[in-house]
């Protein structure tokens, strides 16, 4: 079941049990070609999910399990024993229809600091190389940009960060490493993010933060949450070893 | 309060219950039962709620030590079991009494085997639940596989129970709930990203089960898939049991330790009322796909959940 809507809403069966509602550019056809990844990363569609996700959220939908939200979608499990993917998809509708009258917390200022380059950021070297720059101003220019907060997922407190400066933007390693530390930044395409856990990955480490992104005896467990503001703040190894010590 | 000491942890246990839903915008997996049927008929057996938390076993069991008086069922693969020198039934609940050891071994059918004592396992709870999310080291026992050493509490319930009760489930419902190597799918959210050829391949071929296969996925061996799209499209949420085909053509089904989003075209979505039966697959067991319509589904899943919810399914 593939039915349009308005001009960007789209509704489409996930699993029998899951519906997924994108705000983003129709289907591909058939060997019709993809359009490229980044122009459907826009924070028009973002504005919508954070929209339709906290409507949800306020006013929870009788036999709705879980919500997984991403760059231009939301993801919505359902209980198919309580909801037919018809009786949802009319639902959410009408939250849509109501959803410019949301009123959106004022997104938060973050800032993590980061310790860039060397045994913590191993990737840095290559990733400056690639686009012809030191290793200072890749990681000045990585620093310098305010990113969004576009949806958490992978992990556990894992923010999909955007966007990267195009002139710094680089493809995931070939080959993704067996464990990256706790804390590792990392870049893939014009994505940046922290890893929260030690866990295989394969984007491109720049750098480490001493900040813990997600503690479960903490009362708000995930230090970011979709819709905040992140800008990264370079810190000496000195500064970095002294935080981590202060956060043990 | 009572105590199941583990003698022997056996290849990978952890405590599981129905997992956390509704944590999916903080990117937490909901984790859970791998065959959450058998941990459900399990909890029955010994007059536990549906969702009380047990141990999973997985192809290879351990050995526990009860240093005071409980009742027990095993349910899921037959891993054979003794409680001292008696051997234990599955599917039917087990009285233990006081300083017995119960001695699993190596799985005889499916990859896993559920322990449900009266009164659950009692664990510290994280958001709600008791599931065991060994990726990020959260939930269940310290949010780790159980070890050699460890001592595990039992639920209020189970100290003060007094009579035992000779439970077993029906064995037609059993027959009902064998596991299936012919697993029933829906079309994918990206299923036109495949020619109607390669689909055609798909549904056709039969797939292995690979070595590396987790909770967090099962990784399939076969003929490699390709998409007419090609490459790596921009992550969205996925579902339990989503068919993903990776970048070198290789299906992943995704699992109850699931990343929450994800970047890879997915094919086709394993149906609610089959899930159960990829927790009983093992290494090198050879599945094939077969597309039903989403009605189908519907009907599938309630008579799963009628099956669980009748008179009938537990006896005594």
């Amino acid at each position: 079941m593939v039915t349009s809507g308005k001009a960007s809403l789209r509704f489409q069966v996930a699993s029998d049990q899951a519906l997924m509602v994108c705000f983003d550019a129709p289907a591909k056809k058939n060997g019709a070609k993809a359009p490229p990844l980044q122009n459907q990363i826009t924070k028009e569609a973002h504005e919508q999910v954070r929209r339709l996700l906290r409507s949800v959220e306020m006013e929870p939908i009788a036999g709705v399990r879980n919500l997984h939200p991403a760059y231009c979608s939301l993801l919505i499990k359902f209980d198919a024993l309580k909801l037919r993917h018809e009786e949802l998809e009319e639902i959410v509708r009408g939250y849509i229809d109501r959803m410019e009258k949301v009123r959106l917390p004022e997104p938060r200022l973050i800032e993590i600091p980061v310790c860039y380059g060397g045994e913590y950021g191993p990737d840095l070297k290559d990733v400056a190389e690639l686009h012809g720059m030191t290793a200072d101003a890749a990681s000045e220019l990585h620093a310098s940009t305010p990113y969004i907060v576009y949806f958490l997922g992978f992990a556990p407190g894992f923010a999909y960060l955007g966007e990267v400066a195009e002139e710094l933007a680089t493809p995931r390693l070939p080959s993704p490493r067996k464990s990256v530390p706790a804390g590792s930044v990392g870049l893939a395409g014009r994505q940046t993010g922290v890893y929260p856990i030690a866990t295989p990955g394969g984007w491109r480490l720049v750098g480490r933060t001493p900040l813990k992104m997600f503690q479960p005896d903490r009362a708000e467990m995930s230090l970011l949450a979709l819709g905040d503001r992140v800008r990264f703040v370079p810190i000496s190894r000195e500064q970095f070893a002294k935080a981590e010590l202060e956060n043990a | 309060m009572s105590l199941i000491e583990v003698r022997a942890p056996g290849l990978l246990t952890t405590v599981q219950d129905l997992g956390r839903e509704g944590f999916g915008p903080m990117g937490v997996s909901p984790s859970g039962a791998a065959d959450p049927v058998a941990l459900r008929i399990g909890n029955r057996l010994v007059g536990n709620a549906d969702g009380a938390a047990g141990l999973e076993m997985t192809l290879l069991g351990g050995t526990f030590v009860f240093p005071e008086r409980a009742e027990i069922a095993l349910t899921g693969a037959d891993f054979h079991a003794t409680l001292d020198d008696t051997a234990v039934v599955w599917w039917r609940s087990a009285e233990v009494r006081t300083g017995q050891t119960l001695r699993m071994g190596p799985t005889r059918s499916g990859a896993r085997c559920y322990l449900c004592v009266r009164g659950g396992i009692d664990v510290k709870l994280f958001l709600g639940s008791a599931s065991t999310h060994l990726l990020s080291g959260l939930g269940g026992f310290e949010g780790r596989a159980l070890r050699k050493g460890d001592v595990l509490k039992i639920g209020v319930a189970g100290g003060s129970f007094r009579t035992f009760r000779k439970r077993s489930v029906a064995a037609r419902a059993l027959a009902q709930l064998a596991p299936r190597k012919v697993l029933r799918v829906t079309a994918g959210p990206q299923s036109d990203w495949f020619s109607e050829e390669t689909q055609k391949s798909f549904y056709a071929g039969t797939y292995r089960v690979a070595e590396e296969s987790n909770r967090m996925g099962l990784r399939l061996e076969g003929a490699a898939i390709a998409s007419t799209v090609g490459g790596e499209m921009i992550s969205e949420g996925v579902s339990l049991g989503a068919v993903q085909i990776t970048a070198g053509g290789l299906p992943i089904i995704l699992f109850v330790e699931q990343q929450t989003t994800g970047g890879y075209p997915k094919i086709a979505n394993v149906i609610s009322a089959d899930l159960s039966s990829l927790g009983q697959l093992r290494p090198r067991d050879e599945i094939r796909f077969e597309l039903v319509e989403l009605e189908t589904t519907r009907a599938l899943l309630v008579e799963q959940e009628k099956m669980l919810a009748s008179k009938e399914l537990i006896l005594g």
